[in-house]
C-alpha cells in the first residue's frame, strides 16, 4: 500500500475493525495491531499528560496486554465465570492530525461502549484517539488512548477494552 | 428476624469467638447502626493535611456517610467541619477540592459567610433576625467544627461521637506503621500524588477490610492474574532484568509457606499488619540513589531499620489501610450494607526520586484500579459472597484457623500469617464499638 493509497476512508476502516475486533472477543488478533512499544490508555482525568507519575485507569504495554489477554484464557479467570460481551458504538471517525510525511496519522472517534455481564449492563461514553502508523506496508496502533467522559467517577469494575 | 436497635445482646450475639454471623454482611439494619456506633465511636481516615496544604485548602469527602471538609485554618491547623449551612443545611461546597476565596466559606443558596474556623461571620439583610431567638439557635453558632480531630504525621482522623476513646488509646502501637511510611522520605514527610482511584464494590465493606490480611486467597484468587504473568515470565533467564510490573505482580503467586512465615502482627481495637518478617514488596528493585540520600537523613543504621520494615497491609479499623513500604493506601467509605466505596491514594516521599513514585502509581493502577484483573478477581469473591451468605443451612461465618482459646485473654502480638486472627480481632473490635453506647435492654 503506497503512502497516497492510505486515504481517510481506510483510516476508517481501520478504527471500526479495531472495536469489532474487541466485540468478537478475537484479542489475539487485536493484540498484533499493536506495535512492540504501544500503549493502551485510559487517563483518570481529563487533559491528563503522563501515564507515569499520575494513575491511570489503565496504562498498558504489549507486556500487560498480553497478560489481560491471556487471563480471559484461563479456566481460573473466577470473574469471567460468567463471561462479560462489549459492543462499541462509534460514531465517524475524523482524521485529527497527520505528519507530514504522511505515514502516521491520529484518529479521533466519540464511542459509547457496552460491557455486560449477564444481568448487569455498564455503559461508558468518550472519545478515543488512535495513534496509527503505516510500518512495513501495513497500519499499527502505537498509542489507543480512551477517555470517559466520566473518568473521575466512582465506576464499577471495567473487564473488558473500551 | 432479629431486631438489633437498642439491643446490644443481640448484636454481641452475632460474634463468637471463631465465626461471625452472616447479619453482619447483609442486615442493612446493622449497617445503618454501624454508621451510628462503629463509625462513630472510633477514629476514622479522613484526608491527607497535603490536600490541604495553604490557608483555605479545602478538601470535601464523608465520613460515615456524613458529610465532611478537611481545610486548613489561618493558624496553620488542619480543622474538619461539617459540611452544611447552619441556615437551612446546604452542602456549603460542592466541589471536591479547592481554595475558599479570601478565606470565607459562602453558601450558594442565601450567601451567609463562615470563617476558617467554621464560625458564623456575616448573613444578608441580617436586621431580620432581630428580636428573634435564630443567634441562641444553633444556626446562630456557624457551621460545626469536629472537636475529636487528630494530625498524625500528616494523616487526619477524626472521632464523630463527642466522647470515647482517645486516638493513642485506640491506635497504640499500631501507629508505627504510619510512622515507617513517612520515615521513608528522604525529607521526613509524605504529599498526596498521582491521582485517586475510585473503584465501585457492590459488596459490604469488612470483605475489603478482612481481606488486606487475608494471605490465603492470593494464591488462589489471583492465580489467573499473578499466575498468567508467571507464566508469560517463566521462559526469561534469571538474570533478566525484571520489568516493574513483572516483578509487582509474581509474589502474588508466592507459596503457603511464604505467606505464613511472612507473619502477622495484631493490636488491640481491630487493627493488624501483615509481613512481619518480610512481605510481598521486599524484594523490589533498587531505585537510583535513594538509599543513599536516606542514609544522608538518618545515618546508615538508622535507614537500613527504615527500609528493612517492609510491612505488607496495616489495617487501621474500620477505615484505612496503608501500604508504607510502597506509599499507597486504601479507604474504605460505605455506602450501604451492599455497597462500598474504595478510594485509592498514592503518595511522594519528599526527596526521594521521581520512579518511587512512578512505582507506587503502578502498584495502585495494577492493583486498585477499576479495571484491575487482579481487582476484578478479588470483587468477584466479594459479591460471591454477599450472594452465597442468602443460602440456608450455615449462617455461621468460619474464621477458624489457627484460632486458640489463649486469643480470649490476651490478643495482641504477633501469629503465622496465614492465621485469621486479624479477622477474630475485627470482629472483638466490631461488637465492642458497636455497643460501646448501648445498654444491653430489650429490642425497641
Amino acid at each position: 500500500m503506497s503512502v497516497s493509497a492510505v486515504d481517510a476512508s481506510v483510516l476508517a476502516s481501520f478504527v471500526y475493525e479495531e472495536a469489532r475486533l474487541l466485540d468478537e472477543k478475537r484479542y489475539d488478533e487485536w493484540y498484533e495491531l499493536f506495535t512492540d512499544d504501544a500503549f493502551y490508555w485510559m487517563p483518570l482525568t481529563r487533559g491528563q499528560l503522563d501515564g507515569e507519575n499520575y494513575t491511570s485507569l489503565l496504562y498498558e504495554d504489549k507486556l500487560l496486554l498480553r497478560i489481560r489477554i491471556e487471563r480471559l484464557k484461563s479456566p481460573y479467570a473466577f470473574s469471567q465465570q460468567q463471561p462479560s460481551f462489549s459492543q462499541h458504538v462509534l460514531q465517524a471517525p475524523r482524521v485529527e492530525s497527520a505528519s507530514a510525511d504522511g505515514r502516521s496519522w491520529v484518529m479521533r472517534t466519540p464511542f459509547l461502549y457496552i460491557e455486560s455481564q449477564l444481568d448487569t449492563q455498564l455503559l461508558l461514553a468518550g472519545v478515543t484517539r488512535l495513534h496509527l502508523a503505516q510500518l512495513d506496508g501495513r497500519l499499527r496502533i502505537r498509542l489507543k488512548k480512551v477517555e470517559l467522559v466520566n473518568c473521575d467517577a466512582a465506576l464499577p469494575q471495567i473487564q473488558l477494552f473500551p | 428476624m432479629t431486631t438489633y436497635r437498642n439491643n446490644a445482646a443481640a448484636i454481641r450475639a452475632l460474634v463468637r469467638a471463631d465465626a461471625v454471623h452472616r447479619d453482619v454482611y447483609l442486615s442493612q439494619e446493622l449497617f445503618e447502626l454501624e454508621m451510628e456506633q462503629l463509625w462513630r465511636n472510633t477514629w476514622i481516615y479522613v484526608g491527607h493535611d497535603s490536600q490541604v496544604a495553604e490557608v483555605g485548602d479545602f478538601y470535601t469527602t464523608d465520613v460515615a456517610r456524613q458529610p465532611v471538609i478537611l481545610l486548613r485554618d489561618n493558624d496553620g491547623q488542619v480543622r474538619v467541619l461539617m459540611n452544611r449551612c447552619a441556615h437551612k443545611g446546604t452542602r456549603l461546597l460542592s466541589a471536591t477540592a479547592g481554595r475558599c476565596e479570601a478565606g470565607v466559606l459562602r453558601c450558594p443558596y442565601h450567601g451567609w459567610t463562615y470563617r476558617l474556623d467554621g464560625s458564623l461571620r456575616a448573613i444578608p439583610l441580617k436586621g431580620g433576625y432581630d428580636g428573634t431567638a435564630m443567634s441562641a439557635s444553633p444556626a446562630g453558632k456557624g457551621l460545626i467544627a469536629l472537636a475529636n480531630v487528630v494530625n498524625y504525621r500528616g494523616f487526619v482522623f477524626a472521632r464523630l461521637a463527642p466522647h470515647g476513646i482517645g486516638f493513642e488509646d485506640y491506635f497504640g502501637e499500631s501507629l508505627t506503621s504510619i510512622d515507617n511510611m513517612v520515615d521513608r522520605a528522604p525529607e521526613g514527610r509524605l504529599e498526596v500524588a498521582g491521582g485517586v482511584l475510585r473503584f465501585m464494590h457492590d459488596c459490604n465493606w469488612k470483605m475489603f477490610v478482612e481481606n488486606l490480611n487475608d494471605t490465603m486467597h492470593p494464591m488462589v484468587a489471583h492465580q489467573s492474574a499473578a499466575g498468567t504473568a508467571k507464566k508469560l515470565w517463566v521462559d526469561q533467564p534469571p538474570e533478566a532484568p525484571k520489568p516493574m510490573a513483572i516483578e509487582q505482580f509474581l509474589p502474588f503467586v508466592n507459596g503457603y509457606e511464604f505467606f505464613d512465615q511472612m507473619g502477622v502482627r495484631v493490636y488491640d481495637n481491630g487493627h493488624s499488619y501483615s509481613g512481619v518478617s518480610f512481605s510481598i514488596h521486599s524484594n523490589y528493585s533498587a531505585v537510583g540513589d535513594y538509599e543513599s540520600l536516606m542514609e544522608k537523613t538518618y545515618g546508615a543504621e538508622r535507614a537500613r531499620a527504615i527500609l528493612g520494615e517492609v510491612r505488607h497491609n496495616t489495617v487501621y479499623y474500620p477505615s484505612l489501610t496503608i501500604k508504607g513500604a510502597i506509599q499507597a493506601i486504601r479507604v474504605a467509605r460505605p455506602i450501604a450494607a451492599d455497597r462500598t466505596l474504595i478510594e485509592s491514594w498514592t503518595f511522594r516521599l519528599v526527596g526521594a526520586p521521581a520512579r518511587l513514585l512512578q512505582r507506587t502509581v503502578m502498584y495502585s493502577r495494577l492493583i486498585n484500579s477499576p479495571a484491575s484483573i487482579v481487582g476484578h478477581d478479588d470483587r468477584h469473591c466479594y459479591r460471591s459472597i454477599q450472594e452465597g451468605l442468602a443460602a440456608e443451612g450455615n449462617e455461621w461465618v468460619s474464621l477458624h484457623r489457627n484460632y486458640s482459646p489463649a486469643e480470649r485473654e490476651h490478643l495482641a502480638g504477633v501469629y503465622n500469617g496465614t492465621s485469621e486472627v486479624s479477622m477474630r480481632g475485627q470482629f472483638r473490635a466490631w461488637a465492642q464499638f458497636m455497643t460501646a453506647g448501648m445498654t444491653d435492654g430489650e429490642a425497641s
